[in-house]
C-alpha cells in the first residue's frame, strides 16, 4: 500500500516544490529526478503486484474523505469565480448543480459513504499506472525544455511555468489516485481534479481562444461529472443490492439491472472525458494548449481515464443493449473521426481526431464487453498511449524547429531533421501498420466482434474505419519521407530539444511490439481471466509471425548499404522540362517556376463541415438510447 | 507439428513468380486477341523483367530502392503466409504494410507524377480495404475459421452462402489487379495514366521488383478467389480461370474512371458484402436454428 | 541472355512535326501492324524507355525538352529519327525557329526517311535499332571499353 500512497502523494509534494522553483535548470533537475522516482515507483508496482491479482487496501478513510469533500467544494467555488470572471454562466450552473448534489449525497447518505477498502490494485490498474508513471513523467521531463522554448517563441504569453508544472504534477497524482481508487467517491474526486487540471492547462496562454476552449472542455466534463454524482447517488440509494460506493462490490453485484443504470451514467461521464462524439469538440479545442499538455492530458493519460472507467464497467455492460449502444457510440465516433482526419492538414488536429477515433474504438470494445474485446481494449490503451505520446511530442519539437505544425510543411523532414523524422515514422507506423500495436488490437477486435451477436455492425464500421485510417496516416508518412533537395538540416538549434524522452518513448513503441506477448500473458490475460473466467489469447504462430515481421522491419534499413553509390542519380521527371532537384523548372516566358506537391484532403467528401454534425447527432441519439435501454432493462 | 505449411510457403515463393509471369503473358495474349492483334510471345513478361535487370540503375534518390525492396519482401512474405495457411486478417494487414512501402517509395522521390500516383494508390487502398476485410469475415462466418488452412479444406461451398461477398470481392479484384476501369494509380503496358503514376520514377531493376511483386500479389489474389470454391478443387480452379477471364474482359471493354468513381465503387462493393453477411448471419442463421 | 532486344519499350516524342509521321507511328500499334508482337510497348515515361522515337525537327522551343528526355532515359538507349523532318528539318528546314534534324541536339542511331514514313519502314527502323541496342548492352556489360564503343556506334548511325 505504501507504493500506492507514494505514487499519489509524492507528485503532490513535487508539485508544491515546483511552485517555488524559478530557474529552468533547477526545475529540470527536480522534474527529472521525480520522474525517475515516479517511473521507478510504477515499475516497482509492476514487480510487486503483477502476479498477485486484485489486492485491496483499507487505507485511512475518515480524514481523507473529509479533505476531499473540502477540496471539491473549494474547486466548485473556484469554477464559480472563474465562470463569473469570464461570464460563463453554464460552467457556474453545472458546478453549482454538482456541488449541490455532492452536499445532498453527504447529507442524506453520510452513513453509507464508507467503503471497506478505499484503495486497490489489479493488473488493469498496474497497466494504467505504468502509462502514467513512465509516459506521463517522460512527458513532464520533455515539458521543461519545451516550455522554455515555448516562451521564447511566444513572448506575448505570460510566463506562468510554476503554475504549469504544479498542475502537471497534481494531475499525475490525480491520475494515480483515479486508477487506484476502489471507493467511488474517491474516484470521483480524482476525476474532478483531472477536469480542473485540463481546464487550467488548456487556458494556459490566456488568449481569448484558449479561454473559450478551456471553458468548453470544462463544461462538457462537468456534464459528465454531474452524471457521475447522480450515478453514485443511485448506487448509494440501492446499496443493499448494488454494493454502494465500493467499486469491487458494484462490479460483483448480482443485481445487474440495478447496477446497469449507474454504470451507463458513469459510462456517460467516461464518454465526455474520452471526448467521444458529440463531445469531441472540447478535445479539438484543447489543441491550443502547449504540446506536452496535449500529449499528457489529451491523448495518453487523462482521456484514457474515460475509457478506463468504461473498461472497468464492461462486465456490467456485456450482453446488455445499453452497453451495445455505448459501444456503438464508440464505433461511430471511430469511423467519423477517422474520416474527418483525412481532411485535416494541421498535425495536432490530425492527432486529435485520431485520438478521438481510437478512444472510440476502445469504447466500442468496452461497451460490448466480451472477454476478447476487453483484452483488445486494454491492448489498445497501452499501444495508443505510447505511440500517441511520441507523435505529440515529436510534433511539438518539429513545430519549434520549422515554425509550423502543418503537415505540408513537414515535407522532406527526413532531410531536414532525420532523427526526428525517423521517430515520427515509427510513431505513425505504431498507429496503423502491422506488426505494430494498434493494428494487433484492431485485428483482435475484428476477430472478437465476429463472435458477438449483431457484431457485424461493428465489423462493417471497423472495416471502413481502418481503410480511412490507412489513408490519412500514410499520406502524412509520405510527406515525412520525401527526399527534398537543397534544404538545410535544422536539427540542431539555439535551444537543444529534449531528445532523451523522445528516444525513450520511441524505444517503448518498438519494445511494446516485441514484448507484447509478455505484457499480454502477465497483465492482460490474468485480468480478463479473473473477471470472465476465460481469457483471450493470440495464437502462438501469429505472435511468431508478428515478431518475424518486426525483425524484418528492423533489419531492412541495413539494405541502404547496398544502394550506396551504385546508381546514377537523375532529377525527377517533369514532363520533359529541365528541372532542378528542388523542382524548379523552366516555365514559359523564360521564367523559372517551382513545382510543389500537396496531399489530397478530399474535403468535399470527408470535411469537418460535412461529417461532424451527422456523427454528433447519431452519437447523441445512441447515448439517449443507452439511457432508455438501461431504464427498460430495469 | 507438421511441416506442410512450410511446403506451401516455399512453393509459393518459388513458383508464384513463374505462375504470375505466365498469367501476365496469357493475359496479354488474350487481350491482344480480343483487340484483333497477334500479341506478344507468351513469355513476354519474363523478357520485360529480364530486360529491366539489364538496364542501368538510375534513381532520383537511393531511398526509393529501399522502399521498393521492402514492398517486394513484404508482398512475398504475405503471400507465403497465405499459402502456408495463416490467419487471413493478418495476411491482409501484411499486404497493406507492403503497399504502404510502395506508396512511400513514390513519395520519397519527391516528383510530381509519382506524388499523384502515390495519392491515387492510397485512394485505391482506401477503396478496397473494407471489402477485403469483409471477405475474410465472410469466409470466417461460413467456415468458422480465419485460417486459410482451415478454410481451404472446408467442405462447405462458401460461394453459395457468399454470392454478394464474392461479387464485391471481384469488384475490388479489378482494383488490385490494376485493371481498367480502376487502374488509376499506375497502369499496364500501352495505357498511360499521368505518365506512369506511382512507378514513374522507378526504373531498371527497381521497376522489375515492382513487377515481380505484382506477380506475387496476383497469385495470392487468385488463391483468395479459390477459397470461395475450395470445397471442390476442380470447380475452384475453373472458377479462378473464369474469374480472371472476366477481369480481362472487363479490362478491355471499360474506360478508366475517375478516382471518385473508383472509391465509390469499392465502398459500394463493401455494402454489397455487408448486406450479404447480414442476410447470412440473421436470416439464414435464424432459419437454421429453427426459428429459436 | 539478352532480353533487351526482346522487350524494347518506346518513348514517342513529337517535336515540330506536321503530325503525319505521328499518325503512322500510332498506326504501328494498331491490329494491322501490332508492334507488340516484338514486345514493343509505347511508354510515356523516359525512365522506362529503351528507344526514343522522334518525329519532326528540332525548334528553339523543344530543343531543351528533347535533351531533357534523352538525359532521363537510362542506358542502354537508342534514338530513332522518323521522317525526313526528324532527319534534316525537312520542309520546315528554312523556318526561322527550326534548328534542324534531331542529330543537332542528341546522337541519333537510326534514321527512317519518308514523308510521311510508312509503318513498315518505322517497324523496320525499330528492328534495326534493336541490334544497335544489343551492341550497346553488350558494351555496357563489358566494362573495359564501354565509353569508346558507345561513341563509335553513335557515329556510325545507320539508316534504312
Amino acid at each position: 500500500m505504501q507504493t500506492l500512497l507514494f505514487l499519489i502523494l509524492f507528485p503532490i509534494l513535487v508539485a508544491c516544490l515546483l511552485l517555488f522553483v524559478k530557474r529552468t535548470t533547477v526545475r529540470y533537475a527536480v522534474v527529472a529526478l521525480s520522474a525517475l522516482a515516479i517511473g521507478g515507483g510504477s515499475i516497482y508496482l509492476l514487480v510487486r503486484y503483477a502476479l498477485e491479482g486484485a489486492v485491496y487496501f483499507a487505507a485511512p478513510s475518515e480524514a481523507a474523505s473529509l479533505v476531499m469533500v473540502a477540496i471539491e467544494m473549494g474547486l466548485a467555488l473556484f469554477i464559480v469565480y472563474m465562470g463569473a470572471k469570464f461570464r460563463n454562466y453554464l460552467a457556474i450552473a453545472l458546478a453549482a448543480i454538482q456541488a449541490a448534489l455532492v452536499v445532498y449525497l453527504e447529507g442524506t447518505f453520510s452513513g453509507s459513504l464508507h467503503a471497506v477498502n478505499n484503495l486497490f490494485i489489479d493488473q488493469l490498474s498496474i497497466i494504467m499506472a505504468l502509462i502514467i508513471g513512465i509516459i506521463g513523467s517522460l512527458i513532464a521531463v520533455y515539458a521543461v525544455r519545451y516550455m522554455e522554448t515555448y516562451h521564447h517563441h511566444h513572448p506575448e504569453v505570460r510566463d506562468r511555468q510554476k503554475m504549469f508544472f504544479f498542475v502537471i504534477f497534481v494531475f499525475l497524482a490525480a491520475m494515480f489516485g483515479l486508477v487506484f481508487s476502489n471507493n467511488l467517491m474517491w474516484l470521483f474526486f480524482f476525476w474532478e481534479i483531472t477536469t480542473i487540471s485540463s481546464f487550467l492547462l488548456i487556458g494556459y496562454s490566456e488568449t481569448e481562444e484558449a479561454t473559450r476552449n478551456a471553458f468548453r472542455a470544462l463544461v462538457m466534463n462537468l456534464l459528465g461529472g454531474v452524471a457521475f454524482v447522480v450515478a453514485i447517488i443511485i448506487l448509494v440509494a440501492t446499496e443493499a443490492t448494488s454494493g454502494g460506493i465500493d467499486l469491487a462490490q458494484v462490479l460483483a453485484s448480482g443485481d445487474t439491472a440495478i447496477v446497469l443504470i449507474p454504470a451507463v451514467l458513469i459510462g456517460f461521464a467516461g464518454i465526455t472525458k474520452a471526448a467521444l462524439m458529440p463531445f469531441s469538440s472540447w478535445l479539438l479545442g484543447a489543441m491550443v494548449a502547449p504540446t506536452p499538455v496535449s500529449a499528457l492530458l489529451h491523448s495518453s493519460t487523462m482521456v484514457k481515464a474515460g475509457v478506463y472507467i468504461l473498461v472497468r464497467f464492461s462486465p456490467v455492460f456485456a450482453g446488455t443493449f445499453a452497453g451495445f449502444s455505448i459501444g456503438l457510440v464508440g464505433a461511430v465516433t471511430f469511423v467519423v473521426a477517422s474520416a474527418i482526419a483525412i481532411s485535416q492538414s494541421n498535425a495536432k488536429l490530425v492527432l486529435a481526431y485520431s485520438t478521438i477515433a481510437n478512444l472510440g474504438l476502445i469504447a466500442a470494445c468496452a461497451g460490448v464487453g466480451t472477454y476478447m474485446l476487453v483484452w483488445a481494449a486494454i491492448l489498445l490503451i497501452i499501444f495508443h498511449a505510447v505511440a500517441k505520446a511520441l507523435l505529440f511530442l515529436g510534433t511539438g519539437a518539429i513545430e519549434h524547429r520549422i515554425g509550423s505544425r502543418d503537415i505540408e510543411d513537414m515535407e522532406g523532414l527526413i532531410v531536414r531533421m532525420p532523427r526526428m523524422a525517423v521517430m515520427m515514422f515509427i510513431g505513425i507506423a505504431g498507429m496503423f501498420l502491422a506488426p505494430f500495436g494498434m493494428l494487433i488490437s484492431k485485428w483482435a477486435a475484428i476477430e472478437a466482434f465476429v463472435q458477438v451477436p449483431f457484431g457485424l455492425v461493428f465489423i462493417a464500421i471497423l472495416a471502413y474505419g481502418s481503410a480511412v485510417t490507412v489513408f490519412f496516416w500514410a499520406k502524412w508518412m509520405g510527406k515525412l519521407v520525401a527526399v527534398t533537395r537543397h534544404q538545410e538540416k535544422v536539427e540542431k538549434g539555439f535551444f537543444e530539444e529534449p531528445w532523451a524522452p523522445l528516444y525513450i518513448i520511441t524505444g517503448l513503441v518498438i519494445a511494446a511490439v516485441l514484448l507484447f506477448p509478455v505484457i499480454s500473458s502477465i497483465l492482460i490475460e490474468p485480468y480478463v481471466l479473473a473477471i470472465y473466467g476465460v481469457t483471450a489469447l493470440m495464437a502462438q504462430a501469429n505472435v511468431a509471425i508478428m515478431l518475424l515481421m518486426m525483425t524484418l522491419l528492423l533489419i531492412l534499413p541495413v539494405s541502404f548499404l547496398l544502394f550506396r553509390r551504385s546508381a546514377k542519380s537523375l532529377p525527377a521527371y517533369m514532363g520533359g522540362r529541365t528541372a532542378t532537384p528542388d523542382l524548379h523548372f523552366a516555365g514559359s516566358l523564360g521564367l523559372t517556376r517551382e513545382a510543389q506537391t500537396r496531399n489530397y484532403y478530399l474535403t468535399e467528401y470527408f470535411g469537418e463541415a460535412k461529417l461532424f454534425l451527422p456523427g454528433a447527432v447519431v452519437c447523441t441519439v445512441l447515448i439517449l438510447a443507452s439511457w432508455v435501454l438501461a431504464g427498460v432493462a430495469l | 507439428m507438421t511441416w506442410t505449411w512450410l511446403i506451401g510457403a516455399v512453393l509459393f515463393l518459388v513458383l508464384a513468380p513463374v505462375i504470375g509471369g505466365l498469367v501476365a503473358g496469357i493475359d496479354r495474349k488474350i487481350t491482344a486477341r480480343m483487340q484483333g492483334r497477334v500479341g506478344p510471345p507468351l513469355l513476354q513478361p519474363f523478357y520485360d523483367v529480364g530486360k529491366l535487370f539489364e538496364k542501368e540503375s538510375v534513381v532520383v534518390t537511393t531511398a526509393q530502392n529501399f522502399y521498393v525492396l521492402a514492398y517486394l519482401i513484404f508482398i512475398a512474405l504475405s503471400g507465403a503466409l497465405f499459402f502456408a495457411g495463416g490467419d487471413l486478417l493478418l495476411i491482409i494487414f501484411a499486404f497493406t504494410l507492403a503497399h504502404v512501402f510502395l506508396v512511400l517509395g513514390a513519395y520519397a522521390v519527391h516528383s510530381p507524377y509519382s506524388h499523384i500516383g502515390a495519392e491515387r494508390e492510397l485512394i485505391q487502398l482506401m477503396a478496397y480495404e473494407p471489402m477485403i476485410i469483409l471477405a475474410a469475415v465472410g469466409l470466417y462466418m461460413v467456415t468458422n475459421s480465419f485460417y486459410v488452412a482451415d478454410i481451404a479444406v472446408s467442405t462447405i461451398p462458401a460461394i453459395l452462402y457468399l454470392p454478394g461477398v464474392f461479387l464485391g470481392f471481384v469488384t475490388i479484384l479489378t482494383i488490385k489487379l490494376r485493371k481498367s476501369p480502376f487502374d488509376i494509380s499506375t497502369s499496364h503496358h500501352a495505357h498511360q495514366e499521368i505518365v506512369k503514376g506511382i512507378t514513374t520514377e522507378f526504373s531498371g531493376s527497381t521497376l522489375a521488383q515492382v513487377e515481380i511483386a505484382h506477380w506475387y500479389e496476383n497469385v495470392f489474389l487468385l488463391g483468395f478467389v479459390f477459397l470461395f470454391f475450395s470445397w471442390n478443387p476442380v470447380i475452384g480452379v475453373i472458377a479462378v480461370v473464369v474469374t480472371y477471364l472476366a477481369e480481362i474482359f472487363v479490362d478491355n471493354v471499360t474506360a478508366r474512371v475517375r478516382w471518385q468513381a473508383a472509391l465509390k465503387s469499392g465502398w459500394f462493393a463493401a455494402v454489397l458484402g455487408i448486406v450479404n453477411l447480414a442476410v447470412l448471419a440473421y436470416i439464414l442463421g435464424y432459419m437454421m436454428t429453427g426459428g429459436v | 541472355m539478352a532480353f533487351l532486344k526482346r522487350s524494347p519499350w518506346i518513348l514517342h516524342y513529337d517535336a515540330s512535326s506536321c503530325n503525319g509521321c505521328d499518325i503512322e507511328v500510332l498506326a504501328c500499334l494498331t491490329p494491322l501492324y501490332d508492334v507488340e508482337r516484338f514486345g514493343m510497348i509505347n511508354t510515356g515515361n523516359p525512365k522506362h524507355a529503351d528507344i526514343l522515337l522522334i518525329t519532326g525537327g528540332i525548334n528553339t522551343q523543344n530543343r531543351e525538352v528533347v535533351e531533357n528526355i534523352y538525359e532521363q532515359m537510362p542506358e542502354p538507349k537508342v534514338v530513332i529519327a522518323v521522317g525526313i523532318c526528324a532527319a534534316t528539318g525537312g520542309i520546315f528546314r528554312e523556318c526561322y525557329n527550326i534548328v534542324g534534324g534531331i542529330d543537332k541536339v542528341i546522337p541519333v542511331d537510326v534514321y527512317v526517311p519518308g514523308c510521311a514514313a510508312r509503318p513498315e519502314q518505322i517497324i523496320d527502323g525499330v528492328v534495326t535499332a534493336l541490334s544497335i541496342l544489343e551492341k550497346k548492352r553488350a558494351a555496357m556489360a563489358g566494362t573495359a571499353q564501354t565509353r569508346e564503343e558507345e561513341q563509335h556506334t553513335e557515329q556510325a548511325g545507320e539508316s534504312t
